[in-house]
C-alpha cells in the first residue's frame, strides 16, 4: 500500500464513516416508510380484491380500483349534458331547468360566506393582538388565546355545522356561525404572524410617548398590517364561498343541499350544472378579489 | 411669518391633510352605507334575531358543558371502534398524499416554466391543476362512493385527486424556483435533457417538494376528517353519527381526539421537515 499523508488517510477514514452513517440512514427510512405504507394500504383497503361479473357472464376477483374505475368513466359520462348545436339554446335551458331556485341557493351560498368571512374578520382581528407573541400583554393571556384560535381551527366547517344546525335549527344561521367560527381561527393565525411581522419601531415611540396598549395598537400596528389584513381576507372569503357551497349537505344553508339531492336522486345532468354554476363563481370572485387586493395595495402604496 | 400664514401654506401645499374632498367623502359614506346595508339585509334574511341567537347560544353552552368530564370509553370494543376510525383517517390522508405526490411529480414538470418550452403545453396543464383542486374533496368523495362503494378507499381516491391539482402546482413553482447556474454548468459539460433534470433541477427542488408533501399530509389529516360525514371512511363517520344520535359527551371527546392526532402529526412532520430543509421558512394554516 502506498503511504499517504496522515490528512488523506483521515478523509478516507470520515468518508467512509460518513456513507455508513447515510446507508444506515437511508435503510432506517425506508424501512420506516414501507411500514408506514404498507399499513396504511392495509388500512385503507387499497388492495382489497372485489368480486366482479364480466361480459360474459363470468365473476372473477379483481382489484377494486381496477374493478371501478369504469364505473367512474360511466357516472361522469352520465353528468354531461345532451347539447346539440342546432338546439343549443333550449339544451342548456333544458340543462340549467332549476335556475331560479339554484341562482337564489347561489345568492344564498355567496351572503353565507360573505357574513361568515365578516365574522371571522371581526372575530380575528380582535384575538390577533393578544395572539402575537411581541403584543400580547402577558403569556397566560397569549396561550389562551393561541389554543382558541388552534381549536376552533382544527374543528373542521363541517362539523362546526353539524353542532350548530343542532343548536340553532337548520338553515343559513348555523352555516354563518359554523364559517365563521372556522375563518376565526383560520384568519387570527395569519393576522397574529402578520403582527409578528410587523416593525415594532413606531410602537415603541408611541410606548414612549405615553400611549396605551390600544394606542400603540391602533397607530403602531394596525397602518402597517391593513394590506395583509386585506389581502388575506380577500384569499378566505373565495374559500368561505367554496365552504358555504357544501355546507349544505348538513342542513347548514346554500346550494350544498341541491347537489346532495341532486346525487341521491340521481340527477346527474344536475350535478354538472352546479358544479359549472359554483367553478365560475369561484372563478369570478378571484378575479374581483385579485383587482380590489390590487387596488387596495396600490393606494397604500405597500407590497405584500 | 405668523401662524395663520404658515397655516395657508401649508394648506396650499398639500390641501389632502386639511379637508377631505366631497367627491372621496361620498364615496367612502356610499362605502359604507352599501356595506351596512348589505350586512343589515344578510343578517335578517338569515333570521338572525337576538332571541334565537341567545337561544342557540344556551342550547351550545349545554352542548360545551358536557365535555366535562370528558367520555371516556370503557372497553377495548368501543376504543377499537375509535382508534379504527383515526387510524383510517391517518391512512387515507398517508395514502392519499402519496398517490397524488407520485401522479404530481412528472406533471408538475410540465407545468415548470423552466424544463417545458411550449407555453401553450404549460399553460393548459396549470388550468388543469386549477380545474381539479377546484372540486371539493367531499364532492369528489361522494363521486368516488358510487365507483368503489363506502369506505376509506374512496377518501384515498377524493384525496389523491384533488393533490394531484395542489401538488403539482406547488411541484412546478418548486422547480421554477430553483438556480439556473448548475443547469448551465451541465449543459456546458455537454449533458443531456434528463441528465440536467437529474443532477441540477432535482437536487434543489427535491427539499423543497418534500416538504411540501409534510405541509400537505398534515392538511389533508384535518381535512379527511369530514369525509366520513358523507360515509368515506374515518373518523367523521363515528363523529357525525355520535352527533346525530346527541351523544354530545361522545362527540366531544372524539373532536378532542381529532384534535389530539392533527397536533400530533403536525409535531411530527415538523421534525421531519426540519431534519429535511434544515429550517421552517414557510407558514401556513
Amino acid at each position: 500500500m502506498t503511504a499517504y499523508s496522515p490528512a488523506v488517510d483521515q478523509f478516507e477514514l470520515d468518508y467512509a464513516a460518513a456513507r455508513k452513517s447515510a446507508l444506515r440512514v437511508n435503510t432506517i427510512t425506508t424501512f420506516l416508510f414501507a411500514v408506514c405504507f404498507f399499513s396504511a394500504a392495509w388500512i385503507g383497503g387499497f388492495f382489497d380484491m372485489t368480486d366482479v361479473t364480466l361480459a360474459n357472464g363470468e365473476r372473477v376477483s379483481m382489484w377494486k380500483i381496477w374493478a371501478g374505475l369504469p364505473r367512474l368513466g360511466e357516472y361522469l359520462f352520465k353528468t354531461l349534458p345532451v347539447l346539440h348545436w342546432d338546439t343549443l339554446g333550449a339544451d342548456i335551458a333544458n340543462w340549467f331547468w332549476r335556475w331560479q331556485v339554484w341562482l337564489e341557493l347561489l345568492v344564498e351560498t355567496i351572503l353565507i360566506a360573505y357574513l361568515a368571512t365578516l365574522l371571522g374578520v371581526v372575530g380575528a382581528f380582535l384575538l390577533s393582538f393578544p395572539a402575537s407573541r411581541n403584543l400580547a400583554p402577558n403569556a397566560f393571556i397569549l396561550n389562551l388565546t393561541r389554543r382558541y384560535l388552534e381549536i376552533v381551527r382544527t374543528v373542521p366547517e363541517l362539523v362546526w355545522a353539524l353542532i350548530f344546525v343542532f343548536c340553532f335549527g337548520v338553515g343559513p344561521l348555523a352555516g354563518v356561525l359554523a364559517i365563521g367560527l372556522h375563518a376565526t381561527g383560520a384568519l387570527g393565525k395569519l393576522y397574529s404572524e402578520a403582527n409578528e411581522n410587523a416593525d415594532m419601531r413606531p410602537v415603541e415611540g408611541i410606548k414612549a410617548s405615553g400611549g396605551s396598549w390600544f394606542d400603540q395598537i391602533r397607530y403602531g400596528i394596525v397602518p402597517q398590517v391593513v394590506p395583509n389584513i386585506i389581502s388575506y381576507t380577500l384569499l378566505r372569503f373565495e374559500i368561505n364561498v367554496r365552504a358555504s357551497s357544501i355546507i349544505g349537505f348538513v342542513g347548514a344553508g346554500g346550494l350544498g343541499q341541491e347537489i346532495r339531492v341532486a346525487m341521491s336522486l340521481q340527477e346527474y345532468t344536475d350535478l354538472s350544472a352546479l358544479f359549472v354554476i359554483i367553478f365560475v363563481t369561484v372563478i369570478l370572485i378571484d378575479m374581483i378579489s385579485e383587482k380590489v387586493r390590487h387596488k387596495i395595495i396600490g393606494l397604500t402604496g405597500k407590497g405584500v | 411669518m405668523d401662524s395663520t400664514s404658515e397655516e395657508n401654506a401649508a394648506r396650499q401645499l398639500v390641501p389632502g391633510a386639511f379637508q377631505t374632498p366631497l367627491k372621496t367623502r361620498l364615496q367612502r359614506l356610499a362605502g359604507w352605507s352599501a356595506f351596512v346595508l348589505l350586512t343589515g339585509w344578510c343578517l335578517w334574511d338569515f333570521g338572525f334575531s337576538p332571541g334565537r341567537i341567545l337561544e342557540g347560544l344556551t342550547r351550545f353552552g349545554s352542548v360545551l358543558s358536557f365535555m366535562f368530564p370528558p367520555y371516556i370509553w370503557q372497553t377495548w370494543k368501543e376504543w377499537s371502534e375509535i382508534l379504527k376510525g383515526l387510524g383510517e383517517t391517518v391512512a387515507m390522508a398517508f395514502m392519499g398524499t402519496l398517490l397524488g405526490a407520485i401522479v404530481a411529480f412528472p406533471l408538475a414538470f410540465l407545468g415548470a416554466k423552466n424544463i417545458m418550452p411550449f407555453s401553450w403545453l404549460r399553460l393548459s396543464a396549470r388550468r388543469g391543476f386549477d380545474a381539479l383542486r377546484a372540486v371539493e374533496q367531499i364532492i369528489l368523495a361522494l363521486i368516488f362512493i358510487r365507483a368503489f362503494g363506502l369506505g376509506p378507499l374512496a377518501g384515498i381516491l377524493a384525496i389523491a385527486v384533488s393533490e394531484v391539482g395542489t401538488l403539482s402546482k406547488l411541484f412546478s413553482e418548486a422547480i421554477e424556483n430553483t438556480s439556473k447556474k448548475p443547469v448551465d454548468g451541465l449543459k456546458a459539460s455537454g449533458s443531456g435533457n434528463l441528465q440536467t433534470i437529474r443532477f441540477a433541477i432535482l437536487p434543489q427542488a427535491l427539499p423543497v417538494i418534500l416538504s411540501v408533501i409534510l405541509y400537505n399530509f398534515e392538511s389533508n389529516t384535518r381535512s379527511g376528517t369530514i369525509l366520513g360525514i358523507v360515509g368515506a371512511g374515518g373518523i367523521g363517520f363515528l363523529l357525525a353519527d355520535r352527533i346525530s344520535a346527541y351523544k354530545w359527551p361522545e362527540a366531544w371527546s372524539i373532536i378532542f381526539l381529532i384534535i389530539l392526532t392533527v397536533y400530533l402529526i403536525d409535531g411530527l412532520s415538523g421534525f421531519l421537515r426540519k431534519r429535511i430543509i434544515g429550517q421552517d421558512d414557510r407558514k401556513q394554516n
